[in-house]
């Protein structure tokens, strides 16, 4: 196989990974458009030996990173972030209509590590050479995430329940 | 006794990534720990959810400008023999790629190709007329047409490939007008690419291709246009036109 085909067969998974990141078709696929071209760009500093999902992973992380820096989207440890989700503000306001919503609740760092463990299953090590970060990082910002995802959607069912009655 | 299971582990084993020694142990281990039990299988749910939701996009056509990025011999760090060698065998993968999902799609696009074969087969064997607005009053078909249309609309360059404009014209199409552009090269072998505001299906598609009575059409959607290149080169010669066309230079977009 040679290097376009290899390029060319990753691009479904860039877009599924780039639409439950971003939450939007229309910025996803731009996302995608984005990695590819910086891709190619980098082709040549492409090892063979090395898996080129992670590589691409990388290069669309650290492009996103960066865009959500310029657009001021908040990019910040989720340790600053409260621990667990307001519940009586997702009851009052907050209708949760869907996955999407439940993921943009998710800070950033903790959705990412998510999408790439239990939707692209990559491994734990090539989540962590796709991030650019160790390992126990990688397993540490997973834990959060399960559990905030999960204290999400039982809120939205919550919420669910209480506009039925 | 077995070694303590730790927190990683509880994921590892949600994730199908323990051997299966240690998968038994931790099975054995949760089947006392059903309110962990409970945690882990909220964790398998969740990627499920994330599956159901997301792995449509896998099946979606991919766009064509991301193809379109892949051409032949227009990328700096591939030799250009190679190129050249592999160039009939990547169309023919990229064709096959490109041409897959046709069956989804929308009502208003499968007259597209129709259309513009016909439109095609009219006006390319004509000698004296083939064109309205020839391409020497170029400032005038671009306003004329572009006011037709409602969008600014500028023919694409082809001359990388020897095609030069011959014109346009404009054509009834089923509620406003529709844009056709005439190229020609210096065997007089003439393609067209007809752009019908396509109001139903805004967004883009991937390349599509049709054979209508003898003639090649490529087409796509992008943005409020469908677009439709035809002529009579053959399917492979064609999608490497059409793929050229979408990433031209200067190609027609819409300019709110």
């Amino acid at each position: 196989m040679n290097a376009r085909d290899a390029l060319l067969a990753e691009i479904p998974r860039l877009r599924r990974y780039a639409r439950a990141l971003t939450g939007q078709a229309a910025r996803a696929d731009d996302l995608v458009q984005d990695t590819l071209e910086r891709a190619l760009a980098k082709w040549r500093f492409w090892q063979r030996e090395r898996n080129l999902r992670p590589w691409l992973f990388a290069i669309m992380h650290n492009l996103h990173v960066d865009q959500c820096r310029m657009e001021r989207i908040e990019y910040r440890p989720d340790d600053e972030l409260p621990e667990v989700v307001q519940r009586a503000e997702q009851q009052d306001g907050l209708e949760l209509r869907d996955l999407d919503r439940a993921l943009d609740l998710l800070p950033l760092e903790q959705r990412e590590v998510l999408l790439l463990v239990a939707l692209e299953e990559l491994s734990y090590a090539d989540v962590a050479i796709a991030l650019g970060i160790p390992q126990g990082t990688v397993m540490s910002r997973l834990a959060r995430a399960r559990t905030r995802l999960q204290q999400i959607l039982n809120g939205e069912r919550t919420a669910l329940l209480k506009v039925v009655k | 006794m077995n070694t303590p299971i730790t927190e990683d582990e509880l994921h590892a084993h949600a994730d199908g990534r323990l051997d299966a020694a240690r998968q038994a142990e931790v099975e054995a281990w949760l089947s006392a720990h059903p309110e962990r039990r409970a945690e882990v299988d909220a964790w398998r749910a969740q990627g499920a959810l994330l599956h159901r939701q997301f792995d449509q996009v896998l099946d979606e056509p991919i766009p064509a400008r991301f193809t379109a990025l892949a051409v032949p011999s227009a990328r700096p760090w591939f030799d250009a023999r190679i190129a050249a060698a592999l160039g009939g065998v990547m169309v023919g993968v990229l064709a096959g790629y490109l041409l897959r999902g046709q069956a989804t799609m929308a009502p208003a696009m499968a007259s597209l190709p129709r259309q513009a074969a016909v439109a095609h087969a009219v006006y390319v064997p004509e000698v004296r007329h083939p064109v309205e607005v020839g391409a020497d009053q170029q400032a005038h078909l671009v306003t004329w047409l572009s006011k037709r249309l409602g969008s600014e609309l500028k023919p694409p360059v082809l001359d990388s490939v020897g095609y030069q404009l011959v014109g346009g014209r404009l054509l009834p199409g089923d509620s406003q007008g529709v844009a056709q552009f005439m190229y020609e090269n210096a065997a007089k072998s003439r393609l067209t690419l007809y752009v019908r505001p396509d109001t139903a299906t805004v967004g883009s598609t991937g390349f599509r291709y049709a054979r209508e009575n003898g003639v090649d059409v490529f087409y796509w959607v992008d943005g409020r246009f469908g677009y439709a290149l035809s002529g009579t080169t053959g399917r492979e010669d064609m999608l490497r036109l059409a793929t050229l066309v979408y990433r031209a230079p200067s190609p027609l977009r819409v300019i709110p």
